[in-house]
């Protein structure tokens, strides 16, 4: 099966800076696929090669199999780009807006189409605004909008929920699940770890240019699986109290194994009389392996 | 499925349209202004083509002109800059728009606003001398591939310049220059010899009088020669803009 998007020796150096350093990567069709990292690590040089903004030193790029040099008509169709910036063309609305970027790819009758993408995103009652004229969280709705209007098959997403309220990012996230189930293969970067985490079913994680971790959601998560138990109580078992990583007065924190763990502390803390006036349980989560990774690489 | 040049050229045209006071009628009233001034002032002591063409008939031809270069390397340079320093640019950059495809809309805008500006700058000066056209022709060459011309400068600023004030440089120290030294005000001939020469390498100057020969028939020098220079600095600049395109200068890093 061709790969949705297929990197092999990609390099891009900015003088002295190197902003990609030998990255292979492979995104299957249909995968939605999380690129993280911290600022500067190259995530938004790497969507630029793949949209054609920036070209690389060496190596290559394929949408679908077409390279986005050589074959570059062919992969830039297969291809939608939300950007990270907000950036609109101040002299449209918003449904000039879209019909443009339409007929940019040759598209001229997309009416229906154009429609549903107002409808999906909420857009209907300010199809015929200014684009000035909108709030930040519409704009950052055209955006989405203009890289769906061709209907691409594979889609990037520039941290597309960087600065938009709960409510757009619930829609929004509706939205491109959809598009995924559809079909789509979804490529996100976002700095909200918890939403990679709920959407994403594999992961690269890049810094100072070079993929540092790649892996399916699960698996990275079992890298560093802990669990730890955060409970109030007047004093603990003696064997649990010398495992304690953290106590202040009532409030202690203990690392757990397992389930099993937290099983035979709840009957040690009955079986000794010891009342638990609060109890919260926190397992590994894609923040705490990002952190991890960050810090060995 | 079209080509997607043909959206991006009536982009081009909405964009200027949509701003036309500013875009089409604020350059006739500044060259209305030029024609008033001129003409009351030197109209009556200012003798070209030897006297066979009244100074103020010879001055509409030129001012015509001069609005479709300026408006014509303003629209293509604006756009452009503009799009470059909001960003929205990438809107353009994204889709699979050939070089060419990218030259193209941007110039032919170009001439279209330039053409719009020159026959608003001629309907508004006709009471005042309304030179006869005695070669048609002549006058839509010269203003159309003029206007490209300057179209193509214009993106080649608009691509080189990184903010306004480097497209104002271009602007004020190239075009300005060039437009204003071509015979816009005056027949060369009545230039003293250095500036007579420098004129003579001023490729604005041969559109000017290129221009000049369709409505008048007289000119400084032959219409032929004027098309040839002017054909070619169109192929060279031409030639420069696409390559440019094509390496992606400054716009793809």
């Amino acid at each position: 099966m061709t790969a949705a998007v297929a990197i092999r020796g990609l390099e891009k150096s900015f003088g002295t800076l190197k902003a990609l350093n030998s990255v292979d990567l492979e995104v299957q069709p249909g995968e939605f696929f999380g690129l993280l990292g911290p600022n500067g690590a190259g995530k938004t040089t790497l969507i630029s090669v793949l949209a054609g903004l920036a070209r690389a030193d060496r190596g290559s790029v394929t949408i679908l199999g077409h390279d986005v040099v050589s074959g570059f008509r062919d992969a830039r169709r297969k291809l939608g780009v939300v950007p990270q910036e907000l950036v609109f063309d101040p002299f449209f609305t918003v449904r000039e807006t879209l019909r443009f970027q339409s007929g940019y790819f040759g598209i001229t009758k997309n009416s229906a189409w154009i429609e549903e993408l107002l409808v999906s995103l909420d857009l209907v009652d300010k199809a015929d605004t200014n684009m000035r004229a909108l709030s930040g969280g519409m704009k950052r709705r055209v955006l989405v909008a203009q890289a769906l209007v061709h209907k691409p098959p594979v889609i990037v997403l520039d941290e597309p929920t960087a600065g938009v309220d709960v409510e757009l990012r619930q829609t929004l996230w509706a939205f491109i699940r959809k598009l995924n189930v559809a079909g789509h293969t979804v490529i996100l970067t976002t700095h909200y770890l918890e939403e990679a985490q709920a959407l994403c079913g594999r992961i690269a994680m890049l810094k100072q240019g070079r993929i540092v971790a790649l892996d399916t959601m699960p698996r990275l998560l079992d890298r560093f699986r802990a669990l730890s138990a955060h409970l109030r109580a007047p004093a603990l078992p003696e064997q649990w109290a010398n495992q304690a990583s953290a106590h202040r007065g009532d409030t202690w924190t203990l690392p757990l194994k397992d389930y099993g763990d937290l099983e035979r502390l709840l009957t040690d803390c009955r079986l000794s009389n010891t009342p638990l006036t609060d109890l919260r349980l926190e397992a590994t989560d894609l923040e705490d392996v990002f952190l991890r990774i960050m810090e060995a690489h | 499925m079209v080509g997607g040049w043909t959206t991006l050229l009536y982009k081009e045209l909405l964009r200027f349209w949509k701003v036309s006071f500013q875009t089409i009628l604020a350059p006739v009233v500044s060259a209305l202004l030029f024609l008033l001034i001129f003409a009351h002032v030197l109209g009556d002591n200012v003798r070209v083509y030897e006297g066979r063409v009244g100074y103020t008939a010879f001055l509409v031809p030129g001012l015509v002109m001069m609005s479709v270069l300026q408006n014509a390397f303003a629209n293509s340079s604006s756009s452009l800059i503009q799009s470059k320093i909001t960003g929205n640019l990438v809107f353009i950059l994204l889709p699979p728009l050939a070089p060419l495809e990218f030259f193209g809309a941007y110039v032919l805008a170009s001439v279209a606003r330039g053409l719009a500006v020159g026959l608003g700058v001629y309907l508004v000066t006709l009471p005042f001398a309304a030179p006869q056209m005695a070669g048609p022709a002549w006058v839509l060459f010269f203003a159309t591939v003029g206007a490209g011309v300057l179209g193509m400068l214009g993106l080649i600023a608009g691509i080189w310049a990184e903010k306004f004030d480097q497209l104002a440089a271009f602007q004020n120290f190239l075009i300005l220059p060039l437009t204003f030294l071509s015979g816009v005000f005056y027949s060369i001939h009545s230039l003293p010899p250095f500036w007579f020469s420098l004129s003579q390498v001023n490729p604005v100057f041969y559109m000017i009088d290129g221009f000049r020969y369709g409505f008048f028939g007289v000119s400084d020098v032959s219409p032929l020669l004027s098309a040839g220079v002017l054909l070619g600095t169109s192929l060279v600049l031409g030639g420069l803009t696409l390559q440019l395109l094509r390496r992606g200068y400054k716009l793809r890093y």
